[in-house]
């Protein structure tokens, strides 16, 4: 027992020693994810290697806690803090519970962003939202027109009536549908996100409007659900099934042709996105406030709002040419 | 009027009227490819209904069905990816869903545990299980081979075989209820549990079958929900439990026990799911869906206990006139 801690401490000491040696003019940005050995963050964490990669003078450090859970969170930034990083950049599990470990960080000169999930606005400098719900209302229903050259009848099939997300989407769609001559939005529905319900409902579309041509579903379950109902009802290739969905568990929608494209948010471009603001604020090249302008590598700049918050970009589309790189990420 | 005074005649003229405001509204729901697929989309509800009554005629209730389904099914689809054939996979679905009821069996039955409380806690436990198995990861479409999605679907007399498999159910249990010694005992367990035991039928014993029949047939039910669907996750048939529950309600099972027959438990399946397919259909706002399906419900059960209410004994006759 004691040679092995001894072993052990040895090892780490061993390692910590090394590693500050070999990174002495780098600068460590960690990048900390709600729980390890989720693909969704995993995928980020590539991203942050490519924007590292692409900065040479930076390393990566990707961790998080086993489970999600904010005092898991806690217990890793303490620990960064002690090990002297530059940069936090983190999607937070609570944003609350962990902000004063995070302002902890930031007094001792530590540059702290959020992104994916923010922190409140005490703890971090900036936050990186993955989309903004403008981008999103007018993607789902871009996806829609862009299969649909001669126009016709969509529905949205969303998650519940009471969505805080899905209504604001719908509600940004409806002020974009001007845009879209020739595109008809004939009924919003709500499945609840329950895999039968949204089955049902989509079954309804199909029944009440003949001459739909697509369905846009921005939840993960109802776009599932109503791809699996066009199918069922042998109308692939007649009506669309697009919205907001996981590669993984739209691969097979994908396959049948059922949905032709679908969005999310990349988690790549995302973990890039954030390695760069932390990057850029933590040499100077940028300052986090309000109106301000922090460049984002390869994807572009991020505009800070009065929150200090910025949206990354459009959703990134997902069709037959690219599901089957992204189904195993996430 | 003796036919009118049958619940179950009333129910499936309520159904029929149903069917038949829809039709106003929207002419082509009583299409019969429409109707069939009514059918079809009813026949999971129809399948917990009938294992549901059984259990409640014993004067007890499951509330773990959803969950056990959800497990059952979130079982199957894992087999699937292992690569497991189908048959053996039906087999043991239905085998595990019967085990799963065998738990709560066995814990109303030796421990005497209210099945209530027994099975809110099973009905935790078993989704707690799915969570265990698969971290919350979903099995999705392209993860399923082409076979075990394809049988619920798969067309036997033009009808899919998740409708064939819920008509044999009700036909099994149709005589397994009025034809055998067990399903006396399901009565008479429910109906009077002290003269059940001076004639010598177990209380317990016959409780415990009850709970394994509704458990294996949940566990059927789960294989042809995620099959249909062609999802398997944590959360599938959340909250489904309650629909089965009134489904018996609605079709005249008394919640006491002792009372209910197969025939009831479908046409108050039925007449859920005439409401849950029409609803989307006839263009009424989302937001008063759930008003309605939820007034459905108690308008049938008043109505059913209004039918079934005992008037007061009389102790004075009115004089006859002739």
């Amino acid at each position: 027992m004691s040679i092995w801690r001894k072993a052990l401490t040895t090892a780490a000491l061993a390692s910590v020693l090394m590693a500050t040696t070999a990174a002495a003019e780098n600068v460590k940005i960690a990048l900390v994810v709600k729980a390890l050995g989720i693909g969704f963050f995993e995928a980020a964490a590539k991203g942050a290697e490519e924007a590292a990669a692409e900065l040479g003078d930076v390393e990566i450090i990707y961790t998080g806690p086993t489970s999600t859970t904010a005092e898991g969170q806690i217990e890793v930034i303490n620990a960064l803090i002690a090990q002297g990083v530059d940069a936090i950049a983190i999607s937070a599990n609570d944003p609350d519970a962990v902000a004063p470990a995070l302002k902890k960080a930031m007094d001792r000169g530590i540059t702290v962003i959020s992104w994916d999930s923010g922190v409140a606005a005490e703890g971090r400098q900036m936050h990186l939202n993955p989309s903004s719900s403008a981008l999103i209302g007018n993607t789902i229903i871009k996806l829609a027109a862009d299969h649909m050259p001669e126009g016709g009848d969509v529905a949205i099939l969303s998650a519940t009536s009471t969505s805080t997300n899905q209504n604001i989407w719908i509600e940004e769609a409806t002020k974009v549908l001007p845009n879209y001559p020739g595109i008809n939005l004939v009924a919003t529905v709500y499945g609840d996100d329950l895999a039968d319900k949204s089955y049902r409902e989509a079954q309804g579309l199909m029944s009440t409007y003949p001459n739909l041509k697509a369905i846009i579903a921005p939840t993960t379950v109802g776009i599932l659900a109503a791809s699996q109902a066009v199918t069922d009802a042998g109308k692939i290739g007649q009506i669309n099934v697009t919205g907001l969905g996981l590669p993984s568990e739209m691969a097979g929608a994908v396959d049948s042709g059922a949905t032709i494209s679908f969005a999310i948010w990349n988690p790549i471009d995302l973990g890039y996105a954030a390695t760069m603001i932390a990057y850029n604020l933590n040499k100077g090249t940028a300052k986090a406030e309000p109106g301000a302008s922090i460049p984002m590598g390869r994807i572009g700049a991020a505009t800070l709002d009065d929150n200090n918050e910025a949206a990354m970009s459009d959703p990134f589309t997902y069709d037959k040419s690219n599901i089957e790189q992204f189904k195993s990420i996430f | 009027m003796t036919l009118l005074k049958n619940r179950e005649v009333l129910l499936a003229l309520a159904i029929l009227l149903l069917v038949i405001l829809v039709a106003a509204r929207f002419p082509a729901f009583v299409q019969p490819g429409n109707l069939v697929n009514v059918f079809n989309d009813t026949s999971p509800l129809i399948l917990l209904a009938i294992g549901q009554m059984i259990v409640i005629l014993t004067k007890c209730i499951d509330l773990s069905v959803a969950a056990n389904l959800a497990l059952c099914g979130m079982v199957a689809a894992l087999m699937n990816g292992a690569g497991v054939p189908l048959p053996v996979i039906l087999l043991l679905v239905v085998a595990l869903g019967g085990v799963l009821g065998a738990v709560n069996g066995l814990l109303v039955w030796k421990l005497g545990i209210p099945s209530i409380v027994v099975t809110l806690g099973t009905m935790t436990i078993y989704r707690g299980i799915i969570f265990l198995m698969t971290n919350g990861a979903w099995v999705n479409a392209h993860q399923m081979t082409d076979a075990f999605k394809a049988l619920p679907r798969t067309l036997i007399a033009g009808l899919p075989v998740m409708s064939w498999v819920a008509i044999v159910a009700i036909a099994l249990f149709t005589v397994l209820l009025t034809r055998t010694p067990l399903g006396r005992a399901f009565y008479a367990v429910g109906g009077n549990p002290h003269a059940a035991v001076y004639t010598g039928i177990n209380v317990g014993r016959t409780q415990f079958v009850a709970f394994v029949i509704a458990g294996a047939l949940a566990g059927l039910t789960g294989y042809l929900w995620v099959a249909r669907y062609a999802v398997a996750y944590v959360d599938i048939a959340d909250g489904f439990e309650l629909s089965v529950v009134a489904a018996c309600v609605i079709g005249g099972v008394a919640i006491a026990g002792g009372a209910g027959s197969v025939a009831g438990a479908v046409l108050g399946a039925l007449f859920l799911g005439v409401i849950n397919n029409a609803l989307p259909v006839v263009g009424i706002s989302p937001f008063w869906q759930l008003a309605i399906s939820g007034s459905a419900i108690v308008v049938a059960v008043a109505f059913n206990s209004s039918l079934n209410r005992k008037t007061g004994r009389i102790i004075l006759k009115p004089v006859e006139t002739k």
